[in-house]
């Protein structure tokens, strides 16, 4: 009998080392044992595995971005406003790189990809300074400025799509690896890491995580606030840019209004993932879970023709807010296990 | 003796399996200011949560006038005239005084509409009681502290108060709003109401109590006439351990000064003040709130940076314009508001230690060396006898005291001249107190040059080899802390 309740209380302990954590690996379980009962053929084929590989990376890397954000007490709502805008004005490079045959010339994709990296951080930038600068409440900053990229797009665009790129460009960022490993997703996988790395390994890390925890007792800590504010907008725009110029592949074209619903999935996946909406706390780990959670979840939603699209918006709502209330009712529960001891 | 007000016996309360009362009683006489004392978490807050019928006791029970109860809800209490007046007040800030003062009544009689006139009648008779001047339309977020207060006791007076239990009520108040305090404290006195009043702070215990009681780790360790107590055998209650007398005199001082500051002035905060500090010195600075003194060390650490004047570091003139350019000079400061300033509380203990000083323990690109981190951890930990099981709890984990260990630790990891503390043992029990001085102490007599900013008197007196005396935003005076007591100090100040 006390090996059972010794079990009870070891898989109990294991829960509560990282609630979030639990609680994703749960919620994945969940959805690989719903689609195997119902759909195992269709779920559990390797198609749909490469597709969703080549889906989320578009929106996983834009979430990394407010994850960091977020981590410093902020939010960055204008990653699909960065990334559209990167898009386009990338989409437009790319065609001015063809020589008189209509070639595209050999550094033209390198060119592309560095072009669009720089207008991420440079909108990043603003981003950081309209907040540590200006001081602009974050949210309102951001949403202001993915206004403003969204115009710069539609203007540049006349509200039409940059299409009729140079093939090359497509071809080799949908590429699968070993016939099966999409770049795409090799893309997110280094940023992941890169990210992972800076959070867990460096002073960068610490200090934004301390930042976000109190920006007061962090400039008195001697912390320079303002130029670690900007440098993690810039960093969230990056991985816009990087996130937009996966859409420009994935659809060979770009347009002002492209992916408009990811802005409230990545926030959702960033506080599924157990980033606190407040500052201070977030792995990468949760972050991570959650996308592929969500994927699944999204990928696993199309094979049950009944539910339509319309659908969608509902239940990614309904998702939010009953992890919110999750959330809450676990940091309260540790706020009062902290006080009785 | 007459019926008692108030008689509380052997009560017992466990929150999960902790127990915070192991069987405290207290009796308290009609019109008696009874001082209850004890160290943070000591359980005096658990029993007066327990009086007032906010939590249930687990053994034990309580008279009211003679009448016992096993257990007793908020109303009755309030019922039997007992009242609360919390650290935080409880009143609605965005209200007027006047609402604030006739909301209960106006609730107790089940009115459904309200009548400003009514109102206003209700609450000149609550201040008219204790004689409080106030503009009753004034919102009450707009009142100072002190004036918050009084709103809170008139409030309490309305109920036909027999005992008003105050909460620590002196924490946020001037030295002159203190003694406003206790004459209102006594004018109730003469009128028979009873006054219990929580504190930790040795000289408010004397001058206001008559008797009192001291509660340690959840158990009654003396109830006696304060005449009887003194300042050793306050400090023996309070804590159960002796504390050897720290007065310091700085040895090993050097020729030259560290700091040197020449006419500096701030508009609006304080003018022409000048003085210098050496190397194993510690000076105090102290002055009424709003005389000047954060404002000057704010400048000196590089966040308020100086009109005019002069700052020279070993006799080299410095501009202090960022707090970036005062580490850079080797001055640290621990501030003033622990919580809110000094540390990141939900972060680890280790991070906080490490956080000014990150970059001697990463490489390049800030690539942390994780040997050094943890090494420079564990020294402070050590060093500073941070009472933790594991550096990488919480920092919310800690008492007062060993948090501010932790901010001390934050600037020791540093290679200083200068380290300016504002109110460094503000809020920390006295055990944890006398270390920190011990430390501060030891620190001089290794050649740091050291600031104190406190309104503690016995603290600047027992710590400081000179004392400057701010007032209005000039320095009024310089004092030698041995051949000047307490009271004239706190003359001075006035």
């Amino acid at each position: 009998m006390s090996g059972k309740t010794d079990k009870a209380s070891f898989l109990k302990k294991l829960y509560s080392r990282d609630v979030h954590i639990s609680r994703l690996l749960i919620m994945l379980a969940a959805v690989l044992i719903v689609m195997l009962l119902l759909k195992p053929e269709k779920f559990y084929s390797i198609a749909n595995f490469k597709t969703m590989a080549a889906q989320f990376p578009e929106f996983g890397i834009m979430a990394l971005g407010i994850m960091l954000c977020m981590i410093t007490g902020g939010i960055d709502l204008s990653v699909v406003g960065v990334a559209n805008f990167t898009a386009i004005s990338s989409g437009v490079v790319l065609k001015s790189m063809v020589d008189s045959n209509g070639n595209l010339l050999g550094y033209g994709i390198m060119a592309t990809l560095l072009f669009g990296i720089m207008i991420g951080a440079a909108t990043g930038f603003i981003n950081g300074l309209l907040v540590s600068k200006i001081q602009i409440p974050p949210i309102l900053a951001t949403l202001g400025s993915y206004e403003l990229f969204t115009g710069i797009g539609i203007i540049l665009t006349k509200g039409k799509a940059i299409a009729d790129l140079p093939l090359e460009y497509s071809e080799l960022i949908t590429a699968k690896l070993l016939g099966a490993i999409p770049v795409q997703l090799i893309i997110f996988v280094l940023m992941a890491c890169l990210i992972a790395f800076l959070l867990a390994r460096t002073t960068y890390g610490t200090r934004i995580y301390m930042l976000g925890t109190n920006i007061t007792a962090a400039r008195f800590s001697g912390l320079k606030t303002g130029s670690l504010l900007i440098r993690t907008y810039a960093l969230s725009g990056i991985c816009a840019a990087l996130g937009g110029l996966v859409m420009l592949a994935n659809y060979n074209s770009a347009r002002a209004d492209y992916g408009t619903v990811y802005t409230l999935q990545c926030v959702l996946i960033v506080v599924l993932g157990g980033v606190n909406p407040n500052g201070g706390h977030g792995r990468i780990s949760g972050v991570v879970l959650a996308i592929l959670v969500l994927q699944m979840l999204s990928s696993g939603l199309n094979f049950f023709p009944q539910i339509s699209n319309f659908y969608k918006s509902l239940i990614w709502g309904s998702v939010l807010l009953i992890v919110m209330v999750m959330n809450y009712s676990t940091e309260n529960k540790s706020a009062k296990r902290v006080k009785a001891a | 003796m007459a019926q008692s007000v108030l008689k509380v016996v052997d009560i017992k309360k466990s929150f999960a399996g902790v127990e915070a009362l192991k069987g405290v009683s207290l009796e308290i006489a009609p019109g008696e200011i009874h001082c209850l004392a004890g160290e943070n978490g000591c359980g005096k807050s658990t029993l007066i949560k327990i009086i007032s019928g906010v939590y249930t006791a687990d053994a034990g029970y309580i008279e009211f006038g003679g009448r016992s109860y096993q257990k007793i809800t908020p109303i009755e209490a309030i019922m039997n005239g007992i009242q609360v007046i919390y650290q935080d007040f409880s009143i609605f800030p965005n209200l007027s005084v006047m609402e604030n003062l006739a909301f209960n009544t106006e609730l107790a009689d089940k009115r459904v509409l309200v009548n400003r006139k009514r109102f206003r009648k209700i609450a000149e008779e609550a201040i008219a009681k204790i004689d409080f001047k106030v503009d009753l339309d004034a919102k009450v977020k707009d009142l100072s502290v002190a004036d918050k207060q009084l709103v809170a006791i008139s409030r309490a007076l309305m109920f036909n108060a027999k005992l008003i239990i105050m909460d620590e009520p002196t924490t946020a108040l001037t030295k002159k709003e203190v003694s406003a305090l206790f004459k209102i404290i006594l004018a109730l006195k003469e009128q028979g109401i009873s006054i219990l009043f929580v504190s930790h702070k040795l000289n408010e215990v004397f001058e206001i109590s008559e008797r009192f009681t001291i509660i340690r780790s959840g158990e009654k360790i003396i109830t006696g006439n304060t005449s009887d107590l003194d300042d050793k055998k306050f400090s023996y209650y309070m804590t159960g351990r002796e504390f050897e007398d720290l007065s310091f005199t700085a040895k090993n001082v050097e020729e030259e000064p560290v700091l040197e500051v020449e006419d500096l002035s701030l508009g609006g905060c304080y003018e022409n003040v000048s003085f210098s500090l050496r190397k194993g010195e510690i000076l105090g600075i102290t002055g009424l709130l709003g005389s000047g003194r954060t404002e000057l060390a704010l400048s000196l650490f590089g966040l308020k940076k100086a009109d005019s004047g002069n700052i020279r570091i070993n006799g080299k003139e410095v501009v202090l314009d960022s707090v970036a350019a005062a580490m850079e000079n080797k001055i640290g400061y621990v501030p003033e508001d622990r919580l809110t300033e000094g540390l990141f509380l939900s972060r680890s203990i280790g991070e906080n230690i490490i956080i000014s000083d990150l970059n001697s323990l990463s490489g390049r690109a800030g690539v942390y060396d994780f040997k050094k981190k943890k090494s420079a951890i564990n020294k402070w930990v050590k060093e500073l006898a941070i009472a933790t099981p594991d550096p990488d709890n919480a920092c919310s984990t800690l008492s007062g005291g060993n948090q501010q260990r932790v901010v001390l630790a934050k600037w020791l990891a540093r290679d200083l001249d200068v380290l300016i503390l504002n109110g460094p043992t503000m809020g920390v029990d006295i055990g944890s107190k006398h270390d920190i001085h011990k430390i501060l102490q030891s620190l001089a007599e290794k050649g740091l040059g050291i600031i104190i900013i406190s309104d503690d008197l016995p603290e600047i007196l027992q710590n400081c080899s000179h004392i400057l005396i701010m007032k209005d935003g000039r320095v009024t005076a310089r004092l030698d802390p041995k051949k000047i007591r307490e009271k004239e100090l706190s003359e001075y100040m006035m």
